[in-house]
């Protein structure tokens, strides 16, 4: 562009949310313009988009070397036209599809930069289930609708340098060398611009230097980590390794893993045993790809390890927690940490993890029920709260004779006996089946609506085996039950089964 | 004290002639109103035109040296009444406010003051907001203008432009003993632009000497038969001079070659919009050379029959570019041209949309549409430029899918957050009810996720708007809120002199952030902050009992989610029959982050114990669900991978944004959520009694930990 005729104003658009720094990459823009000879025009409408919503500035800028001699200012345009914009800076993912969406990225002349990091949106973050826009199709839709594409993650570059994003965008545009400008005007400008300086040109310079490495232009996703099992689950190992199929391996071994750290061997190896069957009837009525015996291991591992007060307990007080905690907030070694943690046990949770007997008891006990319980702020750094709830977490060792254990034992099984009686009548519905129990999950209101959910949709079992495709409809209400939380999508699911 | 500060902007407005002022065309206006020898400015906070407010709050000394008097009024109607000022006195006086909302309210005394008319000049600067990224109704401040008779300028969008009108438009108002409005919209408020400044103008005749001589002219009252008089003058006198000072100054303006038989004339304030859309179609450039002539209306109202019949004398057709509707422009031209009886076909919103926004592609599509039927040989190149897609269709559909709105929403902090937080629960226990709602941040609780709230009538009007909702023939009460601003602004009368003297049984909550936050953050009455210039701490609480509430309940820390809901509670199915006002009070978290976070820097620095909270979740112990998210839609609060590979839904999670408001840990135990959170406390320059603390508390965990870890190795390497 560098080359280009001066008979039109170079323009860019940099859309962004509000407090993200677009205004004051617009701003670094028109002083760089300025000081080397253009005349620069930017505007906005920040108006209540700067709470969070989505919003453009748009940039003009035009050589005060070929205005007219009468020293006539340029027609500069107040907002961008689709198909004519030269650049476009988009400060997350979604926001440069959004572009692409409004036709400001056209593949003739448009060079969009887009850090590929997301900041979901409510519609995704409020889903029961997982919402999520498939990062790689909107990387797809920026790429190929635009001229040049350069897409990094801007947001790690920029905390990596202790700065912000429109730094990093700045050291990208810079580094792209799509202006008539030298790396040292941008310099200038950040340095004129008087606050954060050092940072600053710190995540200029990566942003500068991230245009010219081939990285990939995915956001790094954190890949989940298989865990290496420990030398007390050899045995189990073995068993694995000699009575299933090896594409199942990977799930049995977290499962394993899972339930010895939840309990201990003997329950991890119930695990096993109860799959046993499962896999048997896989391999009778199933395919190479075992979809029964993956959806059960890992739906049983995950119900299996219920979250009770023991277990949040035992996972609110491990060493590695403390670590992961002091990486995530960022506190210092000169600094020290505090954690508060937060509960607000309901009758019926102290009465899970009491014994059968006792808690019953206290279920069916009025005063019991009616006594209200305030919430609880534990520290759990300091001496007392941790030794509360360490001493909950050692409740593991009798939790075999707790009433929510042999509640949920109860559940589990009779569930694994509805799959395993699907099996052999429709293979496709046992393996919606399985995936059934993830609609139990959370805690208090949030654990019960679920459980009831799953109630209903096992009892629909019968009248959805009569449907002409049982296992899309078994889909469609664990679907339907994940739509809302007062379960209307399910009634209405529901009502037309019958 | 505003969100922005402007203290490098004040030292451009002392910018003396022949200097080069570089910045946004609101503070442009702000500059021009000093070069024009201004004694008074008045206003109410609001986009597009609240830096204008704020920069002068900023500018005190200078406004002092120039002998010029300021006021935050307490309302539009408020500011408007000001201008009383310019009526009997030579006083030059400006008022801001954001339009039409603001002319709204003010346009009783609008009327009044119009009635009567000026001898100083009188300006009414007014932030048209309209179109991309509007707030409020779609209407046009044209219709104030024309029903009351005063003059609209509405200048390129240029900053040169925009200060020649404020220039202008005093000369005019003085010219025609009539009020002035200057229409700014928000992309011209916000433009940045350059200017050549000239020094700044004390006023020779100043506000003491009106005071120390007083002057009463009974013709200037609006009252029989005065009244009839003044409508006289305005279609005998005010409007023919004015008519003559717009043609003698020039103020509207002509461009292009006169050989081609068609022309256009467009809105001042769209001139950029028009001139790209001509250059993409190859009949203009970047410099404004234009190859079509074009009458420029920097007044739209009122229309100088001559200019028109003059420009268009000897033209077949005229193109009529007027933003939004009614279409007044193209009604008034209809008229002058058919009495000129020149022939000329006038064509305007047939090839235009009839509402909203004029963008470059729909002036594109509408010039070549009219070409086309007027003047084919002009369209040149337009084929080769047409722009892909109108700006609003997509060029992949499948992007509609992909890409979310994205509505304003609750700032990360928010204090208003956990009142709706409460709200949603007590709707759970009670069920729904009629909620009211106002103008204000407060508004953004009738998007996702919280969905609440029915009705929005006007500022300070969230109270009236339920006073049909009063009944004995129900136990239900309706809730409406209000923030602090519209309190001050009208709804102490409005709202709750209303329910008191109607015996309402509803309950108001008023949200009271410290600030007119929605605005830019600026005090009103009852805000906490000291402000030297301003007086503050008035309490809203003895306001209500004033005008006879009994029932009055303050919440200090709205972030209490438990006394939130039971106050809500309590005001629903109290047995108190009568008004129930609930003021919830906890200051606007991103004005106190502005305020401390400066603070707290340098305490760091200066080796101060400094405890930073902020929340987190264990990714372990959360399960996906997502409820604390559909219970705050807090910025920070948001979801990512899990970590954990049997789980497929993305967990909950705390971005470092977090101030730690606390809302998450409230809305956990008010709604017995889940035991996910945390509250991380970073103790910065710890104390030597922390150190010990913290070593014996590391060795005594450390060991009981060092238990589990010797379990958990047997289990995973």
């Amino acid at each position: 562009m560098n080359n280009r005729a001066p008979d039109k104003a170079i323009n860019i658009a940099i859309l962004a949310m509000g407090g993200e720094g677009g205004g004051v990459l617009a701003d670094w823009i028109v002083d760089l313009a300025e000081h080397r000879g253009f005349v620069a025009q930017t505007t906005s409408v920040p108006g209540v988009a700067q709470r969070t919503g989505a919003t453009i500035y748009y940039v003009e800028i035009y050589p005060i070397s070929h205005m007219a001699s009468n020293g006539q200012l340029p027609v500069l345009s107040l907002t961008p036209v689709p198909g004519h914009v030269d650049i476009v800076i988009a400060s997350e993912l979604m926001e440069a599809a959004r572009a692409v969406q409004r036709g400001l990225v056209t593949s003739d002349r448009t060079l969009l930069i887009a850090s590929t990091h997301r900041i979901y949106s409510i519609g995704e973050k409020c889903a029961m289930d997982d919402g999520r826009v498939n990062s790689t199709q909107l990387i797809e839709a920026a790429s190929s609708a635009s001229k040049r594409f350069i897409g990094k993650d801007y947001q790690r570059i920029a905390r990596e340098s202790g700065s912000v994003i429109s730094a990093a965008l700045f050291g990208a545009l810079s580094g792209v060398e799509a202006l008539p400008f030298a790396r040292e005007d941008y310099v200038a400008a950040i340095e004129r611009g008087g606050i954060g300086i050092k940072s600053s040109l710190k995540a200029f310079a990566a942003g500068f230097d991230s245009v010219g490495n081939a990285s990939s232009v995915a956001a790094g996703q954190a890949a989940a980590s298989a865990r290496k099992p420990g030398p007390g689950l050899m045995p189990l190992v073995k068993r694995i390794e000699l009575e299933f199929p090896a594409l199942a391996r990977g799930v049995l071994i977290e499962g394993i893993t899972r339930l010895a750290d939840y309990q201990d061997e003997a329950y991890a190896g119930k695990f096993l045993a109860r799959l046993s069957p499962i896999a048997a009837l896989d391999n009778e009525f199933g395919d190479d790809q075992h979809r029964l015996l993956v959806d059960a291991a890992r739906n049983l591992a995950l119900w299996m390890s219920y979250e009770d007060a023991i277990r949040v307990a035992d996972l609110k007080t491990r060493h590695s927690r403390f670590q992961r905690v002091a990486k995530e907030v960022g506190c210092g070694a000169r600094q020290q940490l505090q954690i508060d943690d937060f509960f607000h046990p309901r009758i019926n949770e102290i009465a899970d993890i009491l014994p059968a007997a006792l808690g019953r008891y206290l279920m069916s006990s009025g005063w019991a029920r009616r006594a209200v319980l305030g919430g609880r702020i534990v520290r759990t750094t300091s001496v007392g709260g941790f030794v509360q709830l360490f001493l909950v977490a050692s409740l593991r060792r009798w939790r075999r004779s707790s009433l929510r254990f042999q509640a949920e034992q109860a559940r589990i099984e009779s569930w694994l006996q509805a799959v395993k009686q699907a099996v052999s009548e429709d293979y496709d519905l046992a393996v919606a089946l399985c995936d059934a129990p993830r609609l139990i999950k959370g805690y208090g209101g949030t654990h019960v609506r679920g459980n009831g959910s799953y109630d209903r949709i096992v009892a629909a079992l019968d009248s959805l085996k009569r449907t002409t495709n049982p296992a899309d409809g078994l889909r469609g209400l664990i679907d339907a039950a994940s739509q809302d939380e007062r379960g209307e999508a399910l009634d209405r699911a529901l009502q037309t089964l019958r | 004290m505003a969100e922005r500060s402007f203290k490098q902007e004040v030292e451009k407005l002392r910018l003396g002639a022949g200097a080069e002022f570089r910045g946004e065309g609101i503070l442009a206006v702000t500059k021009a109103l000093l070069q024009s020898g201004v004694s008074y400015v008045a206003g109410y906070q609001g986009s597009p035109i609240s830096h204008l407010m704020d920069v002068l709050a900023d500018a005190n000394d200078l406004l002092l040296e120039l002998g010029i008097h300021f006021e935050h009024s307490a309302s539009e109607a408020t500011a408007a009444a000001t201008l009383a000022a310019s009526v009997n006195y030579p006083l030059r006086g400006a008022i801001t406010f954001k339009s039409t909302v603001g002319t709204n309210v003010a346009s009783d005394a609008l009327a009044n003051l119009a009635s009567g008319g000026v001898k100083g000049g009188a300006l009414i600067i007014v932030g048209e907001d309209y179109g991309d990224g509007s707030s409020i109704m779609q209407e046009r401040s044209h219709a104030f203008a024309m029903k009351s008779q005063m003059w609209l300028l509405d200048p390129r969008p240029n900053l040169p432009s925009i200060v020649n009108a404020v220039e202008f438009g005093f000369q005019l108002s003085e010219a025609s003993n009539t009020p002035v409005m200057l229409e700014l919209r928000v992309r011209a408020c916000h433009v940045h632009g350059r200017f050549v400044a000239k020094d700044n103008v004390r006023a020779k005749y100043s506000i003491a000497d009106a005071m120390e001589n007083p002057v009463r002219d009974i013709n200037r009252i609006v009252l029989p038969p005065a009244s009839f008089l003044h409508e006289k003058e305005k279609a005998d006198q005010r409007w023919p001079a004015a008519i003559r000072f717009i043609r003698q100054a020039g103020i509207n303006e002509f461009f292009g070659a006169g050989s081609a038989d068609v022309g256009i004339v467009v809105q001042g304030g769209l001139y950029n919009t028009l001139n790209r859309a001509l250059e993409l179609h190859g009949l203009s450039d970047v410099l404004g050379t234009v190859g079509i002539p074009l009458y420029v209306l920097n007044v739209t109202y009122p229309l100088v029959d001559d200019e028109i019949v003059e420009f268009c004398g000897g033209k077949r057709a005229l193109l009529i570019v007027e933003e939004g509707q009614p279409e007044y422009l193209e009604h008034n031209l209809n008229t002058i041209l058919h009495k000129a009886d020149l022939g000329i076909r006038i064509c305007g919103k047939q090839f235009f949309p009839q509402a909203g926004e004029y963008t470059v592609v729909a002036m594109m599509k509408a010039i070549a549409d009219f070409l086309d039927a007027h003047q084919p040989n002009l369209l040149r190149n337009s084929q080769d430029s047409a722009p892909t897609t109108d700006g609003r269709a997509t060029p992949d559909p499948s992007l509609n899918a992909l890409v979310h709105p994205r509505p304003p929403s609750f700032c990360t902090g928010c204090p208003e957050r956990p009142i709706f937080t409460a709200m949603k629960l007590v709707e759970r226990e009670l069920g729904p009810h009629h909620v009211s709602g106002d103008i204000g941040c407060h508004l953004f609780s009738i998007l996702p996720p919280f969905n609440i709230g029915a009705t929005t009538m006007g500022y300070g009007l969230g109270w009236a708007s339920a006073a049909a909702f009063n009944t004995p023939d129900t136990d239900r009460r309706t809730i409406s809120v209000m923030g602090d601003g519209g309190f001050w602004h009208n709804g102490l009368t409005s709202g709750v002199g209303n329910a008191v003297f109607n015996k309402s049984d509803g309950v108001l909550l008023i949200v009271d952030n410290s600030y007119t936050a929605a605005t830019g953050g600026q005090d009103i009455l009852s805000s906490s902050a000291h402000n030297p210039l301003r007086a503050t701490n008035k309490s809203i609480e003895n306001a209500v009992a004033g005008v006879g509430v009994s029932w009055i309940r303050t919440i200090t820390r709205t972030y209490g989610v438990d006394e939130m809901r039971a106050t809500l509670r309590e005001a629903l199915t109290t047995k108190y029959k009568g008004p129930k006002v609930i003021i919830a009070r906890s200051e606007c978290m991103l004005n106190k982050q502005r305020r401390v976070q400066p603070l707290v820097r340098q305490d760091i620095r200066d080796g101060k114990r400094v405890v930073r909270e902020r929340f987190g979740v264990d990714a372990d112990v959360c399960t996906g669900d997502h409820s604390c998210i559909r219970l705050s839609g807090c910025p920070s609060l948001t979801i990512k991978d899990s970590l954990d590979p049997l789980r497929r839904n993305p967990v909950a999670h705390v971005m470092d944004s977090c101030v730690g408001c606390g809302l998450c840990g409230e809305a956990v135990q008010a709604a017995a959520l889940c035991p996910s959170f945390f509250r991380a406390g970073i103790v910065s320059n710890p104390s030597i009694w922390d150190r010990l603390r913290g070593a014996l508390e590391r060795l005594l965990i450390g060991f009981l930990q060092a238990t589990t870890d010797r379990r958990l190795a047997r289990y995973e390497q």
